[in-house]
């Protein structure tokens, strides 16, 4: 596995070879995360397949994460593994509602289902995209369900209608109420730092882990 | 003669097809009995993981994961229970990382004994299902004895595993992994020279290493196709960096390579289980923080704290500190990887589920084009689909 030292390397040829689309690059836990924008994904994920110090070669996954609360509100997340350099890099973008993301399936061939995963599931445009339909949800799904005002337990539900000798659809009846237990309290849990020894790490503005062997 | 125009035929493959493995709605464009295009309609095995977890404490969501690939769960656990001790900064005593690698192998060869006599069951053999499938419930009694659950095991928890087993399994364990090389010895002597297994495998599906790459293959597939490429081996998590094992590889990316490399592979667990049984060291088996693991039974009758602590990680479970992980393992269908990131509190805050057949199903298009129906049903075989991971 990559040690720091070396995705900042990588980081540094990354950096160099994309100029200003890259507009963070960090090194967060033995994890390499590269932010970037909107427009400049295709150039920055060919660019990560096919330079000579990244070949990352392989998409591994593609996923969209939501923040409501920000005005652009999903994050879309691509995780590359390069197996010459055994690494691996997080590059995400921040788009939202409206905007058109620049699909990556003619980089990756990989890429044209996990992008219909995150249409499917939150609703973000792929432009350019070659099949650009729901994927898991049902046919006719209506709404985005990972989104976080998605309520968990849906709109519809369908049962077997013996009159009809047909499925139906029905607004969802629960006979008791969705609880949510709210069990945040002010229980402290893990502490990375042991009390008192906060001096130690302060050093280090990034969640510092401990690691294996020490 | 009139000429005629010819259409081309819409095939509806499955869901409910015994062939489909599960399922895998296939909507077949062909031309005659060849494949012109392959439309995989999936989904119909959604439940909502993803969305379910976000709801879940970090406890309550190991189940889920057991859920997934339903034939090898350990595995999945594996990678969530990783992922949430990086994100924790906890690392699992030396007795728990053995256990987990033990029951991760367990769980592979889990795996690959049902995809390979379903394979063959697919392409006409029905003795292997029927001989191997007594193993396969051998191995389901060891994780019974270990957890309670002869499937969904729910062991492998962040900090370690649910609870120690007794040397007595062990034991157990490895008189089973001394006779089970004789019956791949049996498996093979059925299949693998098999002129009937080989007309309907060899050269069928060929997939070479770059379109492995481009389609994101990874696993047994990956390494079918030539490409060396083991997580185990090359970013080892636990104790597999301490022990012995090869990573067989393929030449030709075919059918018949990836039977031939799950075969080799079973071989290979049973070698990491003896050694893990042989090396298995005495001491804990989950961290000694409270306020991540459980105390133990006995501490509860007698410590107030023991109690108030149990109390609140069955209630409210613990915080994990706000961050963002990619952790990976080798399942035995490839790399899964669990993407999560937690905001501080003690529910993930997103946990998308890479699963490893996602990819392999999505490339079925590139693979069966060109060749015959017959053919789509070896490829689905051979690729291991499992939908309860692919549909989440």
């Amino acid at each position: 596995m990559a040690d720091t030292q070396q995705l900042d390397s990588i980081g540094a040829s990354i950096t160099e070879g994309l100029g200003n689309a890259v507009l963070s690059l960090s090194v967060i836990a033995e994890e390499l995360i590269l932010n970037v924008e909107r427009n400049s994904i295709v150039k920055t994920m060919t660019f990560l397949r096919d330079d000579v110090n990244c070949q990352f070669k392989q998409l591994m996954d593609l996923c969209g994460v939501d923040y409501p609360e920000r005005e652009k509100r999903f994050d879309v997340v691509y995780n590359l593994l390069s197996m010459t350099q055994n690494s691996r890099v997080r590059v995400k973008l921040q788009t939202d509602d409206e905007g058109q993301v620049p699909s990556v399936s003619s980089v990756f061939s990989s890429a044209n289902w996990w992008e219909r995963e995150a249409w499917d599931l939150y609703g973000i445009f792929f432009s350019d995209h070659p099949d650009l339909r729901r994927i898991l949800t049902d046919y006719g799904f209506i709404g985005h369900p990972l989104r976080k005002d998605f309520p968990l337990t849906g709109y519809l539900e369908v049962r077997y209608d013996d009159e009809q000798k047909r499925v139906v659809y029905e607004p969802v009846k629960l006979t008791q109420e969705y609880r949510n237990f709210d069990f945040l309290s002010p229980w402290e849990g893990i502490q990375l730092d042991l009390p008192g020894d906060e001096k130690s790490s302060s050093e280090l503005d990034d969640v510092k882990l401990k690691k294996p062997n020490d | 003669m009139t000429e005629q125009n010819i259409k081309n035929f819409t095939l509806n493959f499955g869901p409910q097809h015994p062939a489909a493995h599960g399922v895998l709605r296939l909507v077949l464009e062909m031309d005659g009995e060849v494949i012109d295009r392959a439309d995989p309609h999936i989904g119909l095995l959604h439940r909502g993981t993803e969305k379910l977890i976000e709801h879940k404490t970090y406890l309550q969501a190991v189940p889920y994961f057991d859920r997934l690939d339903y034939v090898a769960p350990q595995n999945q656990e594996h990678a969530f229970a990783l992922a949430v001790e990086k994100l924790a900064g906890m690392e699992v005593p030396p007795r728990g990382q053995y256990i987990r690698v033990l029951y991760a192998e367990i769980g592979r060869i889990l795996n690959h004994i049902l995809n390979i006599t379903a394979y063959a069951m697919d392409v006409g053999a029905m003795t292997p299902m029927l001989w191997a499938f007594e193993h396969r419930e051998l191995l389901m009694e060891f994780c019974e004895r270990a957890s309670g659950a002869r499937l969904h095991m729910a062991y492998f928890r962040p900090g370690g595993v649910a609870r120690d087993i007794s040397q007595e399994l062990l034991e157990d364990i490895d008189k089973w992994a001394d006779g089970y090389p004789k019956m791949i010895d049996d498996l093979e002597a059925l299949l693998t020279d098999n002129r009937i297994f080989k007309q309907r495998t060899v050269d069928i599906g060929v997939v070479s290493a770059e379109q492995a790459n481009d389609w994101s293959f990874t696993g047994p597939n990956l390494r079918a196709s030539g490409v060396p490429w083991d997580l185990r081996k090359a970013q080892p998590y636990d104790v597999y960096s301490k022990l012995e094992f090869d990573i067989p590889t393929g030449k030709h990316g075919d059918c018949y390579d990836r039977y031939l490399i799950r075969m080799y592979e079973m071989r290979e667990s049973v070698k990491i289980i003896k050694q893990c049984v042989a090396n298995m060291p005495p001491g804990p088996t989950s961290v000694d923080d409270n306020k991540f693991a459980p105390p133990s039974r006995e501490n509860m009758k007698r410590s107030m704290e023991a109690l108030i602590h149990h109390f609140k990680l069955y209630t409210e479970g613990y915080h994990v500190p706000a961050g963002e992980t990619y952790t990976v393992v080798e399942a035995p269908k490839g790399e899964f990887g669990v993407y999560l990131v937690s905001d501080g509190t003690n529910k993930p805050y997103r946990c998308k589920i890479r699963a490893p057949g996602f990819a392999h199903l999505q490339a079925l298009d590139m693979m069966s084009t060109g060749h015959m129906l017959a053919d789509v049903v070896a490829n689905i075989g051979s690729v291991d689909v499992v939908f309860g991971e692919i549909d989440r």
